[in-house]
């Protein structure tokens, strides 16, 4: 380490010219492993986080031929389910048990929030475009941030391992509510090896890795943006994630603690969601001291897990507009009205937690004031969704895949936020209160909402992991097949939520035929749209993988942008880039008149 | 602070001889803080005694001991935090993220608490 | 370029990355400082979330449910004050390294360090374990006339107080098949021993016996109706209790009630940050090479280390300054 001058360039400029100088070949585990650069540990998160997208999307499946076709056994796989999975999850013939269909939901939720989304859209994208985006040669803390991969990797095994425990994982939904949680699991009398105490320790790591990965991109972003990168010369996406990981530091903790609470209510026999004279069995449990309070759990929890959904929206919102601005040739529409909504829409989320309990028998006055927080938070969010519908105004817009998946977020977003508006009014959702409808509102916020703006974001930073871009025409089937199937699946949770069906039933409703029949039959069409979604999918990671050899090669700036990520050599090489950055313009100058290019690049002087 | 950064992790000696005069007089104003920090340690000794004691004097009911315990224990924190901690005299940055948290904190707090006085009639959040 | 993956992405090391030791000029800070207090804000909320919790849980709890005046004042005001003395030592510590005496330095640290050892100890050796041997039984509410002389119920509610449920002391005899037996056997050895009396262990199989604390043993007395400084021995009287009329039974362990609950999970986490800090403290402390090493090649990044380190450490103070008064003395 001879380079004195790069140890502390600071303000001069936050590169590293000598980077090339570093080149000790160390071997594969360093390189890929136990790596401290922020792109390989964004792309083992991201790496990691999509095959979690994938699995959690395989368990619905099952899950969706189950409502389809209750009782039938799962058709070609079921007997190698039934050898993974184990008695309690499938029946001997290869039909998903009750327990088993709880096993999936629980493990579904939590994996494509904890394990899926999160892992891509926040520490995926996040580590390894901020600091490009910044001008900064690694995150402020590399260790810290390979401390983070791994504790969210422990919980990983953990999680993926309570699967293979006796009595399968954990059954009480990703939420988790005691007292059913805290009861739930005990069969085979061990307390520590079993699904829902596994669930929660597994939960304990995830946060941590979460808590350590936030700390880290916020002082990245405040300590080492490159000379002359002011605040409102970020890019909107850098606004995303910075906000994001305030999101995470502040809520997540209370979860933490809440996680602790519920583990010793399970291990230690305290109470401190166990109420008194809890009837478990045929008689009032002993177990528990009593004295505590379901209700106390539900606090803590949404605490964490409003704030989350705003976790899973934003990044997805960040890469979306960076996609627009870059296919429109247009600058963003309004970016400082978007950088002070996305504030706003972060702190007005701390105070909207209990629109998700208002079934719990609070007060008028109470509900209220989480009615009016919960309308206020629409404001900044339709700001932000309309300064990009803006953005869209009067561009001559190149529609390649990454565009395609950005601008059918828009609309399918909108779906997912609208149809939200009438559960925020109490008296409406004591009606739609856990039924489908509530299910279709939040999945088309993240499904054709954050996973298509995920999808967008793979198919345009791409080129820069790999200097290969990834196949259109396969890109393009992906997209219409995908949105086609997506809106298949989702639309009739709408139809059926208002007649009815409540989201808990394993057997498609059958069982109230009575009460729900006119609208079983879109079982039938929902499970059919998820297969042909699968089959989709399937597109998608065939082109990934075959683009990584075979692709178009690219040069440093495939979609000719401005901002600086695209002012690395392709891929960055290790300090990330190869000559001193300084900035100079804001970050969406396209088809400024009078400049010789559509595009001005940040680091551009003149 | 003007003088750390001009510190880098660069062979020994060399940052330490070229900055010793900015080095020495933040040395000498940290020593002129000394005996501060021994008062305030000394103060939040008093304190502690103090707030032992009124825990034995009646001041009416139980909510009103533990508000004037909580007034005091606060009284403490704020001691260290803005001695000890440094926080008076803190950068910006850091005093916003405070805040910041401080109004969730409390948000944390009150609206649970809300939630907990307000039952719908007939029902009741009592744990029992 | 033939292929620029593997051409491009080994990475070796940590990228040198700018302000580890140097303040940024615009935000006048040094990355660390920054990441040390947005951990601590998330402790802020971890802490936060404990505390709301034990508000919630208190003021739900049932008239006699949230007991009071059961942990040792004393030796939680010197745990108070050992844990107050290491915050002055530890900023010493960092005032002595800027000044660039290390000899002072070491001496300022090892207090600390020794501090926050005595602190552990005492929680870890005799706080925890005095109560886990300490024993209490909720009687049901429609038996609780049968025990009126150890509950004073009438005398409390003259005096316009909460009702009293609980009946505590040390377990001298435990029903069959309590997993309490071995305590109680163990502890009418030592009654005996003490007193000469044999009258504990009774031979009825489903039957508590214990030797009262004081507030059961005069429930009606006005003396037991304020908190004590010093801890008041238990009596030697003894109380007879039918299994069949207990409500829950159980050491002073987390699972006796939220009170304990609570009171367990968050000194214990407390405790947890107390050991993290030591083991931070000792690794500065020791001559390792990102420790008292460092001072020989940069000051002012041992400096800039344990001032991190004493940020975590005041704030594991501040949280033990609200600690103490909500489980030992309101």
């Amino acid at each position: 380490m001879s380079s004195i001058a790069t140890a502390d360039v600071g303000h001069h400029g936050g590169t590293d010219p000598h980077a090339d100088h570093h080149h000790h070949e160390l071997g594969f585990l360093q390189k890929w492993v136990f790596s401290t650069d922020h792109k390989v540990i964004g792309l083992q998160y991201g790496v990691t986080g999509l095959s979690f997208l994938f699995f959690g999307f395989l368990l619905m499946l099952v899950m969706r031929w189950q409502l389809a076709n209750p009782g039938i056994a799962v058709p070609v796989v079921g007997g190698f389910l039934r050898s993974v999975f184990g008695e309690t999850v499938m029946t001997d013939a290869g039909a998903l048990t009750a327990a088993g269909y709880n096993v999936f939901g629980a493990m579904h939720g939590t994996i494509m929030v904890f394990f899926g989304i999160v892992p891509v859209a926040v520490a995926g994208f996040g580590n390894y475009v901020v600091p490009l985006q910044i001008g900064a040669p690694d995150m402020a803390f590399p260790k810290l941030n390979m401390a983070s991969f791994w504790c969210f990797f422990t919980s990983c095994v953990l999680m993926m391992g309570s699967f293979f425990l006796k009595g399968s994982a954990a059954k009480s939904g990703w939420t988790a509510y005691p007292p059913l949680a805290g009861i739930a699991d005990f069969e085979n009398g061990n307390i520590w090896l079993n699904g829902q105490t596994m669930w929660l320790i597994a939960m304990v790591f995830n946060i941590t890795g979460s808590l350590l990965g936030s700390i880290n991109f916020i002082t990245t972003i405040i300590q080492l943006r490159a000379p002359g990168l002011t605040w409102m010369r970020l890019p909107f996406f850098v606004w995303a994630q910075f906000v994001t990981a305030f999101l995470l530091v502040l809520a997540f903790p209370p979860l933490e603690a809440a996680g602790f609470m519920q583990l010793t209510d399970r291990v230690l026999g305290t109470s401190f969601f166990m109420p008194t004279g809890l009837v478990v069995g045929q008689s009032v449990a002993q177990t528990w001291s009593g004295g505590g309070s379901p209700i106390l759990w539900q606090h803590l929890f949404w605490f964490l897990a409003h704030p989350e959904v705003y976790v899973l929206i934003l990044p997805a919102i960040g890469i979306v507009s960076e996609i627009v601005a870059n296919n429109t040739r247009k600058p963003l529409y309004g970016y400082k009205a978007m950088v002070y909504s996305v504030f706003t829409l972060g702190f007005l989320s701390f105070i909207v937690w209990a629109h998700h309990m208002y079934m719990t028998g609070m007060g008028a006055k109470v509900a209220a004031f989480f009615q009016v927080t919960t309308i206020m938070i629409s404001v900044p969010s339709v700001i932000l969704l309309t300064a990009l519908l803006l953005s869209l105004w009067g561009g001559s817009i190149r529609f390649n895949t990454p565009m395609l998946f950005a601008t059918s977020f828009l609309p399918m977003f909108g779906l997912g936020g609208l149809t939200g508006i009438p559960l925020a009014f109490n008296a409406v959702d004591l009606f739609l209160h856990d039924t489908y409808y509530v299910i279709g509102h939040f999945h088309y916020v993240v499904a054709p909402g954050t996973i298509f703006g995920l999808f967008a974001g793979v198919y345009f930073w791409y080129p820069k992991v790999t200097g290969r871009k990834m196949s259109e025409f396969l890109g393009k089937v992906h997209f219409w097949g995908s949105l086609l199937a997506i809106n298949g699946l989702f639309f009739p949770m709408f139809i059926q939520g208002m007649g009815g069906v409540h989201r808990r039933w394993y057997d498609g409703g059958v069982t109230y035929e009575q009460l729900a029949g006119p609208v079983l039959h879109w079982n039938k069409v929902m499970t059919v749209s998820a297969g042909i979604l699968a089959l989709f999918q399937l597109v998608f990671i065939f082109n990934f993988f075959t683009s990584w050899k075979f692709g178009k090669k690219v040069g440093r700036n495939p979609w000719d942008a401005t901002t600086l990520d695209w002012d690395t050599p392709t891929p960055p090489p290790h300090g990330n880039f190869d000559k001193p950055i300084e900035v100079f313009r804001g970050p969406y100058e396209y088809s400024v008149p009078g400049y010789h290019a559509d595009f001005h690049p940040q680091t551009s002087r003149d | 602070m003007s003088a750390s950064h001009s510190h880098s992790p660069t062979p020994a000696g060399a940052a330490h001889d070229a900055h010793g005069h900015d080095q020495a007089a933040e040395a000498a104003h940290i020593a002129a803080h000394i005996g501060g920090y021994i008062k305030v340690g000394v103060g939040l000794l008093v304190l502690t005694g103090i707030t032992v004691g009124l825990s034995y004097v009646d001041f009416g009911s139980r909510q009103m001991n533990i508000i004037v315990g909580m007034i005091v224990a606060t009284i403490k924190a704020a001691m260290v935090a803005a001695i000890f901690m440094h926080l008076k005299g803190e950068k910006m940055t850091i005093w916003r993220f405070l805040i910041m948290t401080a109004i969730f904190v409390v948000g944390l707090f009150l609206l649970t608490l809300l939630t907990h006085s307000d039952p719908v009639s007939g029902t009741s959040y009592s744990t029992h | 370029m033939s292929n620029p993956i593997t051409k491009y992405l080994p990475f070796f090391t940590d990228a040198e990355v700018p302000h580890t030791v140097s303040a940024r000029p615009d935000t006048g800070l040094y990355s660390a400082k920054l990441g040390i207090w947005l951990f601590l804000a998330s402790e802020v909320m971890l802490f936060g979330g404990l505390f709301s919790a034990y508000i919630f849980l208190r003021l739900g709890a049932e008239p006699g449910y949230w007991p009071a005046g059961l942990l040792n004042v004393p030796v939680g005001t010197m745990n108070t004050a050992i844990l107050i003395v290491s915050s002055i030592t530890v900023v010493m510590a960092w005032a002595a390294l800027k000044m660039r005496q290390l000899g002072k330095y070491k001496l300022y640290m090892l207090v600390t360090i020794v501090c926050g050892l005595i602190f552990l100890t005492v929680k870890l050796s005799y706080e925890w374990p005095a109560k886990f041997n300490h024993f209490g039984v909720f009687i049901k509410k429609e038996e609780a006339s049968k025990y009126e002389e150890f509950l004073g119920n009438k005398h409390l509610k003259d005096t316009g107080q909460s009702p009293r449920w609980e009946i505590s002391g040390h377990l001298l005899d435990a029903p069959k098949g309590s997993h309490y037996a071995h305590q109680a056997e163990h502890n009418a050895e030592h009654f005996a021993h003490e007193t000469g009396r044999h009258d504990a262990v009774t031979p009825a199989e489903d039957d508590y016996v214990i030797q009262l604390d004081a507030v059961n043993a005069n429930p009606s007395d006005k003396e037991n109706d304020r908190p004590h400084f010093w801890p008041v021995p238990t009596s030697t009287k003894l109380a007879v209790i039918k299994a069949s009329d207990v409500e829950s039974a159980s050491v002073f362990a987390p699972r006796h009630s939220t009170y304990f609950a609570t009171y367990f999970l968050i000194t214990g986490l407390h405790g947890l940050h107390v050991l993290g800090g030591i083991i931070v403290f000792l690794y500065l402390w020791l001559p390792f090479r990102g420790g008292t090493q460092l001072y020989k090649t940069n000051p002012e990044h041992l400096a800039n280390r344990v001032e991190i380190a004493g940020l975590f450490w005041h704030f594991v103070d501040l949280v033990w300054i609200f600690v103490f008064p909500i489980f030992y003395l309101l």
